[in-house]
């Protein structure tokens, strides 16, 4: 390589870390608003807003799913292990949404801890698998739950 | 190394990638349809609904590989964009030129089809989540390479410029790569894995790689053919095109 080229080259380096650093700084300051949704964690900790709109994500908690009988009047919970929300919500829910899956929802935190949601997402997982496979897995874990 | 710097400079002659890559379109042609036939069968018929998705799970099979060929598309393009900017090679400005409007289209498939799976499983088309943001500047980033080297009529201002606007965007590519780890997104992390193991079974990874090979095959047949035909144009005053015209001209019946 002549001296020219490689000069041009390490110029170019440079000019990809110096942007690369410059973006990356970007992205952090942002970090806050690029984060899609708060996690019960958060709300416990009290980061999120009241009576503001945001969004909250973690996995709906088993059994506590409530229909009402006449209306499309929906309430659960979210939790992820750190805290725990209770959630209203009027609508049709996603095909995926369930007890133990990942959702999303948008919406306001009321005062009295209650997050009314005007959408609801579900967050799908990484995992691909046939019917039998997850058949199979959800034995498995049965009959292991029955040996402990 | 010698053979492989010969090797490479050889490729930078446009006589020389106008005969290889004649020889080589129809070889990579023949790959793709023996990779996607079986791939679309094994997509469409041959694997198994997932288990909580269902049948909408096989929009999967276009959506992965083509959201991972807007990003390799977009990669070789920024590695030509180097290599114009450093030796000077006309041929690197090409191949960068006519990938665009494929990378371009590839990102455009992503986006859709990932939409059009959003709606039944998500409950929304569209979300700006750092994914989806980052992939839908990629397909601006193609959009404005296409505008900003078709805008200038001087050949080499036009190849410098893209190639700058290429090398500047290739920071976007570890950003939608990582966004999913970075930062909370509605978009799941990834399935397959290169280190560790995939989270796939193996009946519907077999379709997903078929896919991504006949893809890339693909991209290598346009990315030949259309090179080939510009290359030719581009140097259409030289003795060596000259030459090319007579022998088809001397082949075909007057």
């Amino acid at each position: 390589m002549t001296p020219k080229r490689k000069k041009k080259l390490v110029l170019i380096v440079l000019a990809l870390a110096g942007l690369g650093l410059a973006v990356g700084l970007g992205l952090n300051a942002f970090n806050q608003n690029i984060m899609f949704f708060f996690s019960p964690a958060d709300v416990a900790a009290g980061k999120a807003p009241y009576e503001r709109k945001f969004r909250i994500g973690g996995l709906v908690e088993q059994g506590s799913v409530q229909r009402d009988e006449h209306t499309l009047k929906v309430s659960f919970r979210v939790t992820d292990g750190g805290g725990t929300v209770p959630v209203q919500y009027e609508g049709i829910l996603p095909d995926l949404f369930r007890e133990g899956q990942g959702i999303v929802a948008n919406g306001k935190l009321g005062r009295d801890g209650v997050f009314t949601a005007a959408e609801v997402l579900a967050k799908h997982d990484e995992n691909y698998m046939p019917p039998e496979v997850a058949d199979a897995l959800a034995a498995q874990k049965a009959s292991e739950s029955i040996k402990n | 190394m010698n053979r492989f710097v010969a090797w490479f400079h050889r490729w930078g002659s446009p006589k020389h990638f106008y005969d290889m890559s004649g020889r080589w379109a129809p070889w990579m042609a023949a790959l793709f349809f023996l990779t996607f036939i079986p791939g679309l069968y094994y997509s469409l018929i041959g694997s198994p609904p997932d288990y909580q998705q269902g049948e909408s799970a096989r929009i999967m099979y276009i959506h992965v590989p083509a959201a991972w060929m807007s990003m390799f598309i977009y990669g070789v393009m920024a590695l030509a964009g180097a290599i114009t900017l450093i030796w000077k090679m006309k041929m690197a400005d090409i191949v960068a030129q006519v990938s665009a409007p494929i990378g371009a289209s590839f990102t455009f498939l992503a986006l859709v089809t990932g939409s059009l799976w959003g709606k039944p499983m998500w409950g929304a088309y569209w979300v700006w989540d750092a994914r989806l943001t980052s992939e839908l500047i990629l397909l601006f980033l193609f959009l404005g390479y296409i505008a900003l080297t078709t805008s200038i009529d001087d050949k080499r201002t036009a190849a410098r410029a893209g190639a700058v606007l290429a090398l500047v965007g290739v920071v976007n590519l570890p950003i939608i790569h990582y966004s999913v780890e970075w930062w909370s997104t509605l978009h799941q992390p990834s399935t397959v894995k290169v280190m560790g193991k995939s989270a796939i079974h193996l009946s519907m990874l077999i379709p997903l790689l078929l896919m991504s090979f006949a893809f890339k095959f693909y991209y290598a047949w346009v990315v030949l053919s259309s090179a080939r035909a510009e290359v030719l144009d581009r140097d259409k005053n030289a003795k060596w095109a000259a030459d090319v015209a007579q022998a088809q001209a001397g082949e075909m019946p007057s």
